[in-house]
């Protein structure tokens, strides 16, 4: 008897160590798919950032912390004294807010839409959805100029405020924030509503008309029901819009007029024109960084929330 | 089932004292060629403290009738009255109406006692009044222990019970049940019926029940309506509705029945003399407002009649039978008569029973004369 369970351990174990070579191989595909694209890439850029610019472009391979200090500080050519680099800073300052304002807009825009689209009758909410992403057909580049005509100095909407008699000289919207962020809001506002629409098809209107039915006026159950319920799908709207704001750079560049940068505008400008690849290295996993720690906080609320009524 | 001296018995008249007085109520969904008539002139007046049952198939209406005493829906023509107080277009959140759904539809992201509390809060009353009221209502649908879980953590049948509590909670003068004990197991759903008429007696609230199962209506309800194709064809007692039906639609959803075909031979007010296909005459009472027509059907409770096996000298019909089938606590006779309709007759099994009958066998039936009721065509 003892002989068997040693056989029948011997079984077990080589089969264990089948399946876990199997797993193993099977999955390698994903694995080198995934170093490939995403670990190695990622890997070059953090090694970059610690090396030494070359004199017209690339790097020269030798360590340093140069470009970490310059994300945060600027020596003075002149008398080597410390300062912030406060031009970095604004422009990472008004990433954060116009992505924040972006991602305001696009949910103040995109909560009705969805909930127009979901609460139509199943057989037309697939023809609003394609609606939806028909913008996605034509290049970003193009939709993007075709709102830079739109609000140039003399574009449609100042030609037409003035044709009315609204105003007597032309409102000067191009080149500032508020061009970018209209750009982006547009841009973006498909992959508010996507996320949006999902979560709000599975909600139970039973339970929007179990509040009316409890004395709960429009507001309280839009606020009390019906914004908790979608609150997975508000929060994944909002990742969604945030994290490609934040690292835009075709729009700020045609609506910002190269004047207000945003953060992408400043890494690519490192990699290009700047010649400071190092610098660009630090900048965009400076970015990342922001973006973890975004999406950590959201992992969080999450679990939060879920555990919060147990 | 006798202590309801309020009870009208019928449901057509005006009353200032009904809780909810539906008059002339028509719903149309959809235009054109789309358009369905949902409900078709329905009147009804639901006595307070009433327990008041809307019977009938699925797609007879019933459910339209609850979401617009609810609300959720609008009357396309008619009015609908809370104690007297035109509520046809007010909006859910304006009426002391409260529902109980099919699917609870109980909110996910609050726990057993915030649900309960939603209405109260809403309602704008005071923390201790919120505070007191939970605790009763967890005490009455005996929940006290569940108040904090989640809405996913409890079964079925508490669910049902934390949904009745919700809608009880804020006082309504009326409660409206759509089909609540549909989704739960046969055991569970004969203690919620018992539950739920307890519930009813200690609140005093009057209760508007929606089913499509007759047994359910026949047990629980002070008068039921049964419906059909947007109509309600009778409105009774549960007695009345199951002795005296006035359509066949009526006789055959509740119940089973034996339909017989027979000629008037005269009639005066409301009384008649029928001639059955046997040759047998029995005088019955007409329905209400009946003009009887040369031949009318009339029909009689499998359990109404009686079955011998020697030739009776006054028996009403006479047949073969065709078929034996056991069930336990009765047996039923299939029996086809002369006319190749089928008569089924039910008896009480008891243990002295000593008279066996064979198939194939010729048998007379009798039944009472006030057993026979007529049905407007």
């Amino acid at each position: 008897m003892p002989q068997n369970k040693a056989i029948m351990s011997n079984l077990e174990e080589e089969a264990r160590r089948r399946s876990t070579r199997r797993s193993w191989l099977l999955s390698t595909p994903a694995l080198l798919v995934l170093f490939c694209a995403a670990s190695g890439p990622l890997l070059i850029v953090l090694v970059y950032s610690f090396l030494t610019s070359g004199e017209y472009g690339g790097v020269v391979w030798e360590f340093s912390t140069d470009a970490w200090f310059n994300v945060v500080f600027l020596r003075d050519i002149f008398d080597d004294t410390l300062g912030l680099a406060d031009a970095h800073l604004r422009i990472l300052w008004r990433s954060v807010k116009l992505s924040f304002f972006t991602t305001a807009t696009t949910l103040a825009i995109g909560f009705p839409t969805a909930y127009f689209i979901a609460t139509r009758p199943r057989t037309t909410r697939n023809i609003w959805l394609f609606l939806i992403t028909i913008p996605f057909w034509t290049n970003l580049l193009i939709r993007t100029f075709a709102i830079l005509e739109m609000i140039r100095n003399q574009g449609l909407i100042n030609m037409v405020l003035l044709n009315l008699e609204i105003i007597d000289s032309p409102i000067r919207m191009i080149f500032t924030d508020f061009a970018i962020m209209v750009g982006m809001t547009y841009v973006y506002l498909p992959l508010m509503v996507l996320p949006l629409y999902a979560s709000m098809e599975r909600l139970d209107f039973n339970l929007v008309e179990a509040a009316y039915d409890l004395y709960a006026s429009r507001s309280k159950v839009l606020r009390r029901v019906i914004i908790p319920l979608v609150k997975p799908g508000i929060i994944a709207g909002s990742i969604l819009v945030f994290i490609p704001s934040l690292g835009a750079f075709v729009t700020p560049r045609v609506l910002g007029g190269g004047k207000k940068m945003m953060l992408g505008n400043l890494i690519e400008l490192q990699f290009g024109a700047g010649r400071n690849w190092p610098l660009g290295a630090a900048l965009s996993i400076t970015l990342l960084s922001i973006v973890m720690i975004a999406l950590l906080v959201y992992v969080r609320t999450i679990q939060k929330d879920s555990d919060g009524l147990r | 089932m006798t202590e309801h001296p309020r009870t009208a018995p019928s449901g057509s008249e005006k009353s200032l004292a009904a809780a909810i007085n539906a008059e002339r109520v028509t719903k149309v969904f959809g235009s054109g060629k789309d358009k369905v008539i949902a409900l078709a002139e329905v009147t009804v007046a639901i006595q307070q403290n009433e327990f008041f049952t809307l019977l009938g198939p699925s797609g007879c209406g019933k459910t339209t009738l609850l979401r617009l005493i609810a609300g959720f829906d609008h009357p396309t023509d008619g009015v609908i009255m809370l104690h007297g107080r035109d509520i046809s277009h007010l909006p859910p959140y304006q009426r002391s109406v409260n529902t109980v759904f099919q699917s609870y539809a109980l909110f996910p992201h609050m726990t057993v006692a915030q649900n309960i509390s939603f209405g109260l809060e809403m309602l704008g009353k005071s923390k201790d009044h919120i505070k007191k009221t939970v605790g009763d209502m967890l005490a009455l649908v005996k929940m006290a222990e569940l108040r904090d879980r989640r809405t996913d953590q409890i079964s079925g049948g508490q669910q049902q019970r934390v949904a009745l509590a919700r809608a009880l909670a804020p006082q309504p003068e009326v409660l409206l049940l759509d089909e609540p004990l549909a989704a739960l197991d046969y055991k569970l759903r004969k203690e919620m019926q018992i539950e739920l008429k307890r519930l009813q007696h200690e609140t005093g609230i009057t209760f508007i029940f929606v089913t499509h199962d007759q047994e359910e209506a026949l047990t629980m309800s002070d008068r039921v309506a049964v419906m059909n194709a947007g109509r309600i064809l009778q409105i009774g007692t549960p007695r009345q509705i199951y002795n005296h039906p006035v359509e066949r639609f009526v006789a055959d959803f509740i119940g089973s029945t034996n339909f017989l075909a027979a000629k008037v031979l005269a009639s005066e007010g409301r009384s008649a003399r029928l001639k059955l296909s046997s040759g047998k005459e029995v005088k019955v009472e007409l329905p209400e407002g009946m003009v009887p027509a040369d031949r009318v059907t009339a029909v009689v409770r499998p359990e109404y009649a009686q079955l011998f096996a020697k030739d009776q000298n006054n028996s009403d019909l006479r047949g073969v039978l065709e078929n034996i089938v056991y069930f336990g606590t009765d047996t039923h006779y299939h029996i086809r008569l002369p006319d190749e309709t089928r008569f089924v007759i039910r008896r009480q099994n008891r243990l002295e029973d000593t008279e066996t009958f064979d198939v194939g066998q010729t048998v007379d039936i009798a039944f009472k004369p006030n057993s026979v009721q007529v049905l407007r065509d």
